[in-house]
């Protein structure tokens, strides 16, 4: 049966932490493994004074099955589907659409199988099967999702019974293909923190000890006119005037002039980031930007600028016959320019579209590691790795770098941040992380609208590409490496990977500030950070060690470099999945135990100072010593 | 890289270029003084030294190097540098017997010689007169060195070169080797006796027995190996079997171990089948009928020489596999990076590891599900037998995960079972190189994996797995020199001083003070091994554990008390009927027990992990993986300064040392309290002082604390290296031309 909801009526229930998709599926070894047991529903009736429509009480109040929906999402459709499973058998059951995700319950057997997939991770919706066509479950749905996993259902195959659902799941998973929305804009939820005010431009700059004598804050682009793809403040060398600016973003590719995105305390060497020059096949000059750059190797006093250019030699070479092009020897005669090999987005798609064939449904077992061997996808992580190290061993030596690849915005902002996070032990925080992204991707203008294709049918758009994920699987390969290191815990990491595709937050929404401004991002969605910062004890790394002045060089050799299977392989039950790791798990029980010891002993003492008066024991002292000495590390 | 022998290619590498030349040398090396001589173990002697020889330093690309004298004695190749190096002192983790600089004998794989920029392969001593400018020496865990022998004295170079591939490339007598010289007194015998079960006397199988609740029956008549010599001298056959001097020459079944079911796991040796051969046929079905007796009248049999690789493909997969880990430069590490994953697949060694790993949870599953006997047989009956039954028995059975378990079980199913582990070692470097095979390692391999899916439920370390890979070369131990129980004693007591009186005793590898001090032993302990809970832990009774480990209840209803005589009553014709069901050789196509023991695990892994139940390992492409610590300890480039799993290990253990003095603290204050003596005795503190230093290299407690710069390490990939050997290709033709000119 299946029953369609006036879109009038709103079902209201509060939000919760622990019915976030994404986090129960990471961690749950569920048979089924479709999705996690759900917590139990929560039923309080709070959304039901908001809710416009209350006449039809029965309907409005019946959870999506036992989840909770969130405050502005409302239930689409119901229908009876048969979920074909790749690891189980068929799993019959119920299927809820609603505006924001695609839930199904089996309803044939008492263990729980459960899917709970936000509709923006759906990538592409096909139908299966035709109404003559024979075979059991041969006629329904194939569902394609950015995270690494299809879905497939089944109808019955009399009375065309899944035109309206694959209409619904259509419309509703690519709102913008259909002038509607995204559910960002819809959502309701309320947290006790802002998670726009997580990263403020100037407080940052602050906090790196800018603008000072070397370099200054402009604002140029305040009305994005110099540039509309960067951020509104800059950093630049304090001897560059505005006009100077305005030169040099004429010789770079869409205006993406070399700006600073960070600054060495110490030594003052400093990592700027911009767009290949505009060299084109006739190797034009520009004196400005040749100047441009020389006011940044002398800032610091450095000898040789060191160009990083992402790119493999011949594509940069390439580049010229489109316009760009790389700093040549002769012009830039004070720089050397280091090619560091790193693919383009094409290939990287190619690539992770290899490996989800070798790990979804199965996991390609007779030769599992030529298999992996063969996708190039660790090796493309290899790449991006190695050449951050070479970056920040460049900053740590005192010499001030300039990253670019062809326009900046995608290998760039990878080596960039890498390089900041390997630099700089704040952006190993969980807060300095969020910082870190909101910096280096969100606010200079990665692609994120184009990248993943939010709300946007066009599944096939050579302009996706899993950029991002590449690179928070390179933080996730520098947690491993160094696991005291990092503040958050991979949870965090999947959880961001996760609401990169939900359209849930309006964080990852848009290419760049000034669409974001202009759609009004701040004031009408909620930020991924209030989400994740209105619970932070989920996202602790329990062995983090702070050590501010470390330079982390992680390993980025395939020896140390592993396919990360809790995100990639998550959907496939037999995957050993541990709900904790035996070692945190371990640690958790001894800071427990440590703090009931503690506890005990406070008390005794306590008991032990009333004694104490009475009569003066000369043992008395020595717990006390201890406990003042256990403390001291902490 | 896997052809042995001259590899031509390699001798353009840049790597080789010395940067020391000898007008350097002059300044740096003061007149020889007086010769440093290494401080010899008792029994050690001498043969001979060389001084000066280059030592290089293996983790940079310049090939660098420290001077010293090089010396070969009867027990080890060591280098003593003519620097004064104080990192052995401060090392934690160090071996008394042998340190970073030392080479035994026993530990040396292949040695190759550098002539005029080729590298060859040296074979045995006898290589004309010449001598290589440079020796490599390959070992057997893995450390590679590198000496220059062109600054010393052409009679000096000439006989360490000789004196070393004499000593460690010459076949020899087992006499020679350094266990029977070595007189290092024994830590007190007792101590350790009553630790580790050695399974040499009848006590310790009939306790075994008990323990499991076996319903076997214990064999002496062997006690003068007057039935054979390839078998122990005590075992435990089943209770059905007959007269055994009637069935002389031929295989029969040895229990390994009893399920709490009743049914149990045994091993033979069988020759293979030959078909129509009634005799053997005959023989097979009494076999098998008196295994089928053992409970229940069923058996299942598992021939592994037909579904498990030969010992020679598990030679020639490690051969292979060991390779990419003998890194002698980092030009070499990083081509083979390139290919890294392929040419591990290409070894096959991780797929001998799964299928070892695979046919354990088939023989675990007819154990633990059906509860039907199993009887896996091979040729010689001590190789993969030894393999599969000491999985199955780690698998089903938690005693085994502690560290005292394991070390019987060791001692029962290879020490005493009678694998040969001289030969298969190759200690004495025989040149027929058909019985060598490391079969051993492959089983600590596959404990390995175990370990390292389910460390809580290991007592012992992956550490301890790792010292105990490497003290299988140790030539000071008797517990892996010898070839049988029979062999064993024979030597011992031909070999003894005191002829007649009491055999020549050797230290076991057990003794684990004769290598390592009590601080350096706790590295052997897992500190993730969730323990028993204390009042399970008090009673101590190895049959109340037994229920811990039941993953479901078996059919009590098929249980009798009396199975002795469960049959007799029955007429003939049932029997048969019973027979032809419950008796079958259980491999159909090897596609379909792969499905039905993968649903075995699937079943297993939808329970709580119980850490003192069955244990399955997750065998999926991911999940099988290279034990880093052992392969990589010796790689620079793979260490992460302040990282890897040590990282956290260190954070455990500072805050296990402060629960356990908080502990102690709450106690004496219990105890005072109390105002009597604390009888309750303080949980063990097996505090692993990983030093206050904080960053300790991931390859810690192997990696030597060398100061290392803290510059990272940049891969270098091929282009770069192609353009490397290019530029200075061309600047020797430059120089070359340059030398015609004059």
């Amino acid at each position: 049966t299946s029953c369609v909801i006036p879109s009038g009526v709103h079902l209201n229930l509060r939000a919760s932490h622990k019915n976030d998709m994404s986090l129960v599926e990471v961690e749950e070894a569920n048979p089924a493994m479709a999705s996690a047991p759900i917590a139990p529903y929560n039923s309080s009736p709070l959304g039901n004074s908001s809710s416009p429509n209350a006449s039809r009480e029965s309907l409005k109040m019946e959870p999506l099955a036992d989840v909770a929906m969130l405050p502005g999402e409302e239930r689409v459709i119901d229908k009876d589907i048969i979920y074909i499973c790749p690891f189980n058998a068929a799993v019959k059951g119920k299927v809820f659409i609603t505006n924001y995700r695609l839930y199904f319950k089996n309803t044939d057997s008492e263990t729980p199988v459960t899917l709970d997939v936000p509709l923006g991770v759906i990538s592409r919706v096909e139908k299966m099967g035709g109404a003559s066509s024979r075979g059991e479950n041969s006629y329904g749905l194939e569902i394609t999702c950015k995270d690494m996993r299809n879905l497939r259902f089944a109808l019955k195959q009399e009375g065309h019974s899944r035109r309206d659902i694959f209409e619904i799941i259509f419309k509703y998973a690519f709102p913008l293909s259909h002038g509607m929305q995204l559910f960002a804009f819809l959502s309701q939820e309320k947290y006790e923190e802002n998670g726009w005010n997580v990263y403020e431009a100037m407080e940052e700059y602050r906090r790196q000890v800018l603008p000072n004598s070397e370099w200054r804050v402009t604002f140029i682009n305040k009305n994005y006119e110099l540039c509309d793809t960067y951020p509104t403040i800059l950093v630049v060398p304090y001897k560059a005037t505005d006009e100077d600016l305005r030169r040099v973003a004429a010789f770079r590719s869409r205006c993406r002039i070399p700006v600073l995105s960070w600054f060495h305390k110490e030594n003052h060497a400093v990592i700027m980031r911009c767009s290949q020059p505009l060299v084109g096949m006739s190797g034009k000059r520009n004196k400005d930007d040749e100047r441009y750059l020389d006011l940044i190797r002398e800032a610091n006093g450095t000898t040789k600028l060191t160009i990083y250019d992402a790119r493999p030699n011949v594509n940069a070479v390439a580049n010229k016959a489109t316009g760009g092009g790389y700093e040549g020897d002769d012009a830039y005669q004070n720089a050397e320019l280091v090619f560091l090999d790193i693919h383009n987005i094409h290939v990287m798609r190619e690539s992770l579209k290899k490996l989800k064939d070798i790990v979804y449904p199965n996991v390609e077992e007779s030769h599992w590691l030529s298999s992996l061997e063969s996708t190039h996808w660790l090796e493309h992580i290899k790449l991006v790795l190695s050449g951050a190290i070479q970056v920040a061993d460049k900053v740590s030596s005192g010499s001030s770098v300039v990253v670019h690849c062809s326009d900046g915005w995608d290998r760039t902002a990878q080596l960039t941040s890498l390089a900041m996070l390997m630099l700089d032990s704040y952006y190993r925080t969980l807060r300095g992380f969020q910082v870190l992204l909101e910096k280096e991707w969100i606010s200079f203008g990665h692609k994120f609208a184009s990248r993943i294709g939010h709300g946007d049918k066009n599944h096939a758009d050579q302009d996706r590409s899993p950029i991002f994920l590449q690179f928070i699987d390179c933080v996730w390969q520098m947690t491993k490496q160094f696991p005291t290191a990092f503040e958050f815990n991979e949870r965090l990491l999947v959880v961001i990977l996760d609401h990169l595709y939900s359209c849930r937050f309006g964080t990852f929404l848009y290419n760049c500030e000034s669409a974001r401004e202009s759609n009004n991002v701040r004031g009408k969605t909620v930020s991924l950070w209030s989400f994740v910062n209105s619970d932070t004890s989920l996202y602790i790394n329990p062995f983090f060690t702070p050590e501010s002045s470390r330079v982390l060089y992680p390993v980025a050799s395939m020896r140390h470099l592993e396919l990360w299977v809790t995100y990639y392989i998550r959907w496939n039950p037999r995957i050993l999945h541990q709900q904790q790791s035996p070692v945190e798990q371990r640690y958790k029980e001894l800071l427990a135990l440590r703090d009931q010891y503690l506890k005990k002993l406070e008390e005794l003492q306590l008991s032990d100072s009333t004694h104490l008066t009475n009569s003066s024991t000369p043992n008395a002292a020595t717990p006390n010593q201890h406990i003042t000495h256990l403390q001291t590390p902490f | 890289m896997l052809s042995l022998g001259s590899v031509g290619a390699k001798s353009t590498k840049p790597s080789f270029v010395s940067y020391v030349t000898p007008e350097e040398i002059k300044l740096e090396k003061e007149p020889p003084k007086k010769l440093k001589h290494p401080d010899l173990l008792p029994g050690e002697v001498e043969f001979c030294s060389a001084n000066p020889i280059l030592k290089y330093t293996q983790d940079d690309l310049s090939q660098r190097g420290v001077f010293g004298t090089l010396f070969c004695t009867n027990f080890r190749i060591t280098f003593i540098s003519d620097e004064k190096s104080q990192e052995e002192t401060t090392k934690t983790f160090k071996n008394k017997l042998y340190g970073e600089n030392d080479i035994p004998l026993m530990f040396v794989d292949h040695i190759y010689g550098v002539y005029d920029e080729k590298r060859k392969l040296i074979t045995g001593a006898l290589v004309k007169n010449k001598y290589p400018s440079k020796i490599i020496i390959h070992c057997k865990d893995l450390r590679v060195f590198q000496f220059c022998l062109t600054y010393t004295k052409e009679e000096d170079a000439k006989k360490i070169f000789q004196g070393i591939a004499h000593h460690c490339l010459e076949e020899k007598s087992l006499k020679c080797v350094f266990a029977f010289s070595y007189t290092g007194t024994p830590s007190p015998e007792m101590q350790r006796k009553r630790e580790t079960i050695l399974f040499d006397s009848p006590e310790d199988w009939t306790q075994e027995m008990k323990r499991t609740k076996a319903n076997c029956r214990l064999v002496t008549e062997n006690e003068n190996f007057e039935l054979s010599q390839r078998l122990p001298k005590y075992f435990v056959i089943p209770s059905a079997l007959g007269d055994l001097f009637s069935y002389q020459g031929k295989g029969f079944p040895i229990w390994c171990w009893s399920h709490y079911s009743g049914c149990a796991l045994f091993k033979a040796s069988l020759p293979p089948v030959t078909q129509e051969d009634g005799d053997f046929q005959k023989h097979f079905d009494i076999m098998i009928n008196a295994v089928a007796h053992n409970y229940l009248y069923s058996a299942k049999t598992e021939d592994l020489s037909e579904s498990l690789p030969t010992i020679q493909d598990i030679q020639q997969s490690y051969n292979k596999f060991k390779q990419f880990f003998l890194i002698e430069n980092s030009t070499d590490f990083w081509l083979s990076d390139m290919k890294w994953f392929s040419s591990l697949e290409s070894s096959g060694w991780l797929d001998i590891i799964r299928q070892c790993l695979q046919k354990a949870v088939e023989v675990v599953e007819c154990l633990e599900k059906d509860n039907t006997n199993v009887l896996i047989t091979e040729e010689e009956g001590t190789d993969l037998c030894c393999v599969i039954s000491s999985l199955v028995q780690i698998m089903l059975d938690p005693y085994y995960r502690t560290l005292m378990g394991f070390q019987s079980l060791v001692q029962k199913e290879w020490v005493a079972g009678c694998h040969a582990f001289l030969d298969r070692c190759n200690h004495l470097h025989q040149k027929d190189k058909e019985c060598y095979s490391p079969v051993f390692l492959l089983f600590l391999e596959c404990v390995w994996q175990l370990v390292q899916q389910h460390s809580p439920a290991f007592q012992f370390s992956e550490t301890y797995l790792t010292v105990l890979s490497d003290s299988v070369h140790m030539p000071v131990f008797s517990t892996f020199l010898f070839n049988s129980a029979h062999h064993r004693e024979s030597v011992l007591k031909a070999e003894s001083p005191l002829a007649q009186s009491s055999p020549l005793s050797c230290p076991t590898v057990w003794d684990w003070s004769v290598q390592f001090d009590s601080k350096a032993q706790n590295y052997f302990f897992n500190p993730l091994y969730s323990e028993k809970v204390k009042h399970e832990k008090a009673v101590r009774k190895p049959h109340k554990l037994k229920h811990q480990r039941q993953l479901s209840l078996p059919s009590t209803a098929f249980k009798t008390p009396f199975k002795k005589g469960f049959f007799k009553d029955e007429t003939d014709s049932l029997k048969k009927m019973l027979r032809v069901k419950r008796l079958s050789r259980w491999m159909g196509s090897p596609d379909s027990t792969a499905a039905i023991s993968r649903e075995f695990y699937e079943s297993w892994q939808q329970r709580p992990l119980d850490y003192h139940g069955l244990l399955l390992p997750c065998l999926d492409g991911p999940a099988v993986r290279v034990w880093m610590q052992r392969y990589l300890r010796w790689i620079p480039e793979v260490h992460i300064l302040g990282g890897g799993s040590v990282a956290v290990m260190t954070k455990l253990m500072e805050l296990l040392s402060q629960v356990q003095d908080l502990k102690r603290v709450l106690e004496q204050r219990d105890s005072s309290q109390a105002a009597k003596p604390d009888h309750r005795p303080y949980i063990q503190h097996r505090l692993l002082s990983f030093g206050s230093s904080g960053r300790l290299p991931s390859s810690f407690p192997f990696a030597y604390s060398r100061n290392r710069s803290f510059k990272p390490i940049i891969p270098t990939g091929l282009m770069q290296c192609l353009m490397l050997t290019d530029s200075l290709a061309s600047q020797e033709d430059e120089a070359s031309s340059f030398v015609s000119l004059v």
